[in-house]
């Protein structure tokens, strides 16, 4: 085997492996560096809470419509804000923390997805809500991806440098300006938005993947705040590239290669990387004289 | 002198008990004080009451037309995420946020600006350091430069030099002996008698209800101290509320 035929050819010969590959790469451009603001503000599981909320609206879409795209993303989304404005504002107005009531919401919300789907669907429509079908992303798919991960950009582009300062000193954001809420608002749309535009390749469980283990692998190497959205991007497009080779060549599920290549990067990170287990015990002992 | 901050028949607190009680006073404008007491007085909460932190159970705080022109309020423990990957520069950058808002650009006269403040705080040559490698002292110094950039008419600052070597207190309390000069209006809580005496013309000392608020030497006698110490901390769950026959002076601010 060449090769071309080794890490090219499926793409160029098969329609569905090239959009595939295109659909989660272009994904990785918006969810890499949303996934390390995620990291940063310890809202790591908040992205995975996040995941599941989103099922009952993609549910509802399914319902009405079967397995449609424009459905089920606009379903998800409305789900996955209504959970975290609720998960928001109890949080503001009770003594419960966020992240407790994000866990009661989203676990609601999961229940409700499954039961919503097995009142029409059967098992394998349950399995492609919740793991996707990333080989099976047409022409639509793509357009609305590009649109997601283009709104999110631009979105994430304008509330940076209030998102910087929440994370950096929150109480000096409050004290000079009123953005710092708005802009947790808009952050967890970004969330949302982005989970909504993987589920349909990796499905609503594993598209918080994509998101979490580039950025979270990127921390091992790198120092900087650009940087690491850069190279979380870069971890994230390297994962769909040779998940969805493995997928080929192996013959597995394609969503789910994707996302363990995704975790052996970071497995390699966190142990080999610059900041990693093994670098930081092996230097430990060297040091300037000031 | 004009009233930058008028306090009226102000009580702040935690779940209706009362953490300050039925202050009123005036701070003028360009005036420097300090606010001591013991601790659990009240001196914090006072603080970001007067930041608008916190808003009050009763009474009111009147602030002038200066105000508008900015305030500075610098946190006992600032909520600083010292993991995060942040250098010096965009820390104290912050300090620019009036100016800049969501979207402007450091200009050149920002930059510059910006590098005289570090040069002022003793932190020049510091601007790439992350900060999760600065010191608790160079984390001050550069909160200062921060304050500095805000360029702000009143200054309120919470314990600013608890747990900071003599040189960098002795560099800060220039500082702020500088803002002073410029005629800018500070609030400070401190707890270091001997410090308030040298440098603070006017003292606020509290326990709870107000003691006594003036000049430092008028304020700072041993038998306001003693007075001051006699507060109880203890905070009685059961205590009858105010309006349950205790006359303290509520309807004359209802």
């Amino acid at each position: 085997m060449s090769f071309y035929q080794l890490l090219i050819e499926p793409f160029a010969q098969y329609g569905f492996m090239g959009r595939a590959l295109a659909g989660a790469m272009i994904l990785t451009l918006s969810a890499g560096p949303v996934g390390v603001f995620l990291t940063l503000r310890r809202m790591s599981l908040t992205g995975d809470a996040m995941a599941h909320a989103i099922l009952p609206g993609a549910a509802a879409g399914f319902l009405i419509s079967g397995l449609a795209i424009l459905p089920m993303t606009l379903g998800g989304f409305a789900a996955g804000l209504i959970v975290a404005l609720l998960a928001g504002l109890v949080a503001r107005f009770s003594i419960q923390r966020e992240d407790s009531s994000l866990a009661a919401f989203y676990l609601i919300s999961l229940a409700l997805g499954v039961m919503l789907v097995s009142l029409r669907g059967s098992n394998v429509d349950l399995m492609h809500v919740l793991f996707g079908t990333v080989l099976a992303l047409n022409n639509d798919a793509l357009i609305m991806i590009g649109a997601i991960v283009s709104i999110s950009l631009v979105g994430l582009a304008l509330i940076w440098r209030a998102l910087v300062a929440e994370c950096l000193d929150p109480s000096f954001l409050r004290s000079v300006s009123r953005a710092g809420h708005p802009v947790h608002l808009v952050f967890l749309g970004l969330v949302v938005l982005n989970l909504v535009g993987g589920f349909q390749a990796l499905g609503t469980l594993l598209a918080v993947g994509l998101m979490m283990l580039p950025a979270a692998a990127a921390r091992f190497w790198v120092r900087g705040l650009e940087a690491m959205c850069g190279l979380a991007i870069g971890i994230g497009a390297v994962s769909s590239y040779f998940g969805l080779l493995i997928s080929y060549h192996l013959s597995v599920a394609s969503g789910p290669a994707i996302i363990l290549v995704a975790g052996l990067i970071y497995a390699a990170s966190l142990i080999f990387g610059r900041r990693g287990v093994v670098f930081s015990r092996l230097h430990s002992r060297r040091h300037r004289i000031a | 002198m004009s009233a930058i901050i008028k306090l009226d028949n102000l009580t702040l607190g935690y779940d209706g008990h009362p953490a300050v009680h039925h202050v009123s006073g005036t701070f003028e404008q360009g005036s420097m004080t300090a606010v001591v007491g013991p601790n659990g007085s009240g001196k914090s909460t006072l603080l970001k009451a007067i930041a608008g932190v916190i808003k009050p159970l009763d009474g009111s705080i009147i602030r002038g037309s200066d105000w508008r022109q900015g305030m500075a309020y610098l946190p006992q423990s600032a909520e600083i995420d010292r993991s995060f990957p942040a250098d010096v520069t965009d820390l104290v950058a912050l300090g620019l946020w009036k100016q800049r808002g969501l979207f402007g650009g450091i200009s050149r006269a920002d930059a510059e600006r910006l590098e005289a403040a570090l040069q002022a705080v003793g932190l020049a040559g510091f601007e790439r350091r992350g900060i999760d490698t600065l010191s608790g002292g160079q984390l001050q110094r550069a909160l200062f430069a921060r304050v500095l950039l805000q360029d702000a008419k009143v200054i309120l600052l919470d314990e600013p030099f608890t747990a900071i070597d003599e040189r960098t207190v002795s560099d800060l309390i220039g500082l702020v002996r500088r803002w002073h000069g410029e005629g800018r209006t500070v609030i400070a809580v401190l707890h270091d008698a001997e410090m308030v005496r040298q440098v603070f013309p006017q003292t606020l000392l509290l326990a709870r209800e107000l003691i006594d608020w003036g000049p430092t030497e008028a304020v700072m006698t041993r038998e306001n101290l003693r007075r001051s110490r006699g507060m109880t901390e203890a905070w009685d769950e059961h205590a009858p509320w105010h309006e349950d026959g205790h006359n303290h002076g509520h309807e004359a601010a209802q």
